[in-house]
């Protein structure tokens, strides 16, 4: 093999000489990762999503310095942070207030993937990643949520490990298998805490390279949603393509400073968050022997909450419709006499499974569904354009509706059952699975406008 | 098209009347805490004198420590021989002698602990710190208790009137309108019930059937005997809510304080990172 001679002077050629990697990588993520030049707005989520996940690793590694996983003391020790370790109350906001912000930046990030149509072809695996990176984040916050052991923490727990008992036969053993006892206790706070510290965030950490490299393996996408490897310079490299670094690095740095002092408003002014960031209910110790009158998740798991409570008896007779409808047009659509059959059968037995399981154990099933369909989005979507900009203007107001039905279930999540609540969260429930069930047809029609050659750029 | 919009209007209207219908029932009154007294150091002072003299007889503040109180402008002697009795140290927390399982045996339930009692009390639908204020100014003198005392804010409350004596006593007028159904005659109407309790808790209690139909509601006025130490005692209890408030989040000024350097850091941060971006990016036609 020949000797490496590294081109680079003083200490970078000291270092390049003796591991080329550094360098090397250094070239391929940053100074010579070509990113389209018309990002706007919407691609800063990424950057803050990682900005977010430091910030909850550092704060969190300092909160388990002083937090008791213990049922006996974990509720005085959280006080016990925010009122006698020095700071601790900034770090302990913080980490809250985090877990907010990773929800919001997150469910932008997602947003702006469904508007530009990034899981598109060659983005699937890029969008594989995410979806699973943002199911560890929601285990995350699920088991985070329970180790300040307040009244929410306790119940909220007890009430999302009691879903798993809905499971036929092996419900109710599963459930005690994971609560380790009969009701939330020691056990619970002691394995979930190990799960929040470590078994998670490791799995999170390694999703997010995983998530890092396959992007930068086929290249970002952009607003217009046209491919910048399609025409490359002389030196092979794309003609609206600039290094991230300087670039994006100087520009993703201003938006950091405008996020961090909405970020940083909320820890110092307001953490609680008017009871959303951090439930009032949650400053009661746990008590196995009083239940709150209303149990309420965290905003952020509130739309998947509402979908589940939606799930009731009355609404079997709607979803078997559903099926029934998705059935016929799949059955018109398909040529395939196999798949056809295989489509019929597997109606027959959700319809017979609609009438005779209970509903709480439908309910489940539409909130996992609920989260996994994101899975999907690269095959459902059939629209020979990527970006909403070139799609039908109907398109995107679809896009809107399904957001709007989003926010109305997470709102709906977060109040008491009512009458009114419950037909809304519904008929929320019917447009958000509509929207994806429906997509491979929808996708397809309309007027699409002409895609460009070349990425629209205004200078600044 | 103009008619489908009237109709959607309409539509709206009712499911929000809907909604504000299951809002409002016979909601209890919550009075305003005056919150100026939250950074206030003599009512800061006041409200922990009282808190260590009166509501310290049953409530623990286990999560505080004495020596948190420094915050608020006392200092280790004064807080030794104002405020702590027996013989606790400065760094022990604001412990009570009195054990839950008897307490539970004589209120019918352990006093909470009121280390975080404003967060713990705040709702969607009124601060913690309202509902305290309200609470504390809400006993009134009822015979048909067990303590001999009842509370607008917490109907047939476990926990006597421990201020009565600052207080002075007060009759107490409680009106109430609700939906009555006679079970016997299936006859429907509205009721408005008014009840007088005097100084000694004797009620007398008048009802008169509505002719029209009328929205549920709960209303209440006290007459003190002495009403300008009611008056005093009305201060005390905003008093000892800001104690409550500042032992709940003892962070809170310093937070305030330290986060408007952080947001002008920040501003600045902002500017200079915006200016540096342009530079950039003037190149990139």
């Amino acid at each position: 093999m020949a000797e490496y001679k590294t081109p680079y002077a003083g200490v970078a050629g000291w270092f390049d000489q003796r591991m080329p990697t550094a360098m090397a990588e250094y070239r391929k993520h940053l100074s010579e990762y070509y990113a389209p030049k018309n990002f706007n707005i919407w691609y800063i989520f990424g950057g803050l999503a990682i900005t977010v996940l430091a910030i909850q690793i550092i704060t969190g590694i300092f909160l388990v310095m002083n937090y008791k996983p213990d049922a006996a003391l974990a509720f005085a020790s959280v006080e016990y942070i925010m009122r006698d370790v020095p700071g601790g109350w900034f770090i302990r906001y913080m980490h809250s207030t985090g877990a907010s912000f990773f929800f919001i930046v997150v469910y932008l990030h997602m947003f702006r993937g469904l508007m530009y149509g990034s899981y598109r072809a060659p983005r699937e695996l890029v969008w594989i990643f995410g979806c699973l990176i943002f199911l560890c984040l929601m285990g995350e916050a699920f088991f985070g949520y329970l180790l300040p052991w307040g009244q929410m923490s306790y119940w909220g727990a007890q009430v999302i490990v009691n879903l798993f008992g809905a499971i036929p036969l092996i419900g109710p053993d599963l459930a005690i298998f994971i609560r380790g006892d009969y009701v939330i206790g020691d056990a619970t706070l002691n394995r979930f805490f190990a799960f929040h510290v470590i078994a998670i965030p490791l799995v999170l950490i390694g999703l997010v390279a995983a998530h890092v490299l396959a992007l930068h393996d086929v290249g970002s996408n952009n607003p217009d949603g046209v491919e910048i490897k399609k025409k490359l310079d002389a030196n092979g490299r794309p003609v609206d393509g600039i290094p991230f670094h300087p670039y994006y690095t100087v520009h993703d740095i201003f938006w950091l400073a405008i996020f961090l002092m909405i970020f940083f408003f909320v820890v110092f002014f307001a953490p609680e968050m008017g009871g959303y960031f951090l439930e009032w209910n949650n400053f009661i110790p746990a008590d196995s022997l009083a239940t709150p009158s209303h149990i309420a998740p965290v905003w952020y798991f509130t739309p998947f909450y509402s979908i589940l409570r939606a799930t009731t008896e009355q609404f079997m007779v709607v979803l078997a419709v559903g099926t029934i409808a998705l059935s016929a047009l799949l059955l018109l659509t398909v040529r395939n006499p196999i798949v056809r059959g295989g489509i019929a059968v597997g109606t027959l037995v959700l319809l017979l499974g609609y009438f005779t399981l209970d509903a709480k154990f439908w309910g489940v099933v539409l909130m996992g569904a609920s989260v996994m369909i994101f899975l999907g989005l690269p095959w459902l979507d059939q629209s020979p354009a990527k970006s909403m900009r070139y799609r039908p203007t109907w398109h995107f107001w679809l896009l809107i509706a399904w957001v709007v039905a989003f926010v109305v279930l997470g709102y709906f999540g977060t109040q008491p059952p009512s009458q009114a609540g419950q037909y809304i969260s519904m008929i929320g429930t019917v447009i958000y699975f509509a929207f994806f069930a429906l997509m491979p047809w929808w996708s397809r029609m309309g007027s699409f406008k002409p895609v460009p050659d070349r990425v629209t750029f205004k200078p600044h | 098209m103009k008619k489908t919009i009237t109709r959607l209007l309409v539509a709206l209207g009712l499911l929000g009347a809907a909604g504000g219908a299951i809002a409002a029932g016979a909601a209890i009154p919550i009075e305003r805490w005056p919150s100026d007294r939250a950074t206030n150091f003599g009512s800061l002072q006041n409200g922990a004198r009282l808190f260590a003299n009166y509501c310290m007889g049953c409530h623990s503040a286990n999560l505080v420590r004495w020596n948190r109180l420094e915050q608020i402008g006392l200092d280790e002697r004064q807080i030794r021989e104002f405020l702590i009795f027996g013989n606790q140290k400065v760094g022990d927390p604001l412990r009570i002698a009195m054990s839950p399982a008897e307490a539970k045996v004589w209120f019918g339930k352990s006093p909470p602990d009121l280390s975080v009692i404003t967060r713990a009390r705040t709702s969607f639908d009124f601060k913690g710190t309202d509902y305290i204020y309200t609470l504390l100014r809400g006993y009134y003198r009822d015979n048909s208790t067990p303590t001999g005392w009842n509370n607008i804010a917490y109907p047939n409350i476990g926990m006597p009137h421990i201020f009565w004596d600052r207080q002075g006593a007060r009759e107490a007028t409680l009106v109430s309108t609700h939906r009555h159904v006679d079970l016997k005659t299936g006859h429907a109407g509205f009721v408005q019930t008014t009840t007088v309790y005097d100084v000694n808790g004797n009620a007398t209690k008048t009802e008169t059937e509505l002719k029209d139909p009328a929205n549920e509601s709960f209303a209440y006025t006290f007459k003190p005997v002495d009403p300008q130490q009611s008056r005093q005692f009305d201060a005390d209890a905003a008093d000892v809510v800001a104690f409550l408030a500042f032992i709940t989040d003892p962070s809170q000024s310093t937070r305030q304080r330290i986060g408007v350097w952080v947001l002008v850091f920040l501003a600045l941060f902002a500017v200079v990172a915006w200016r540096l971006n342009s530079v950039y990016w003037k190149n990139i036609k």
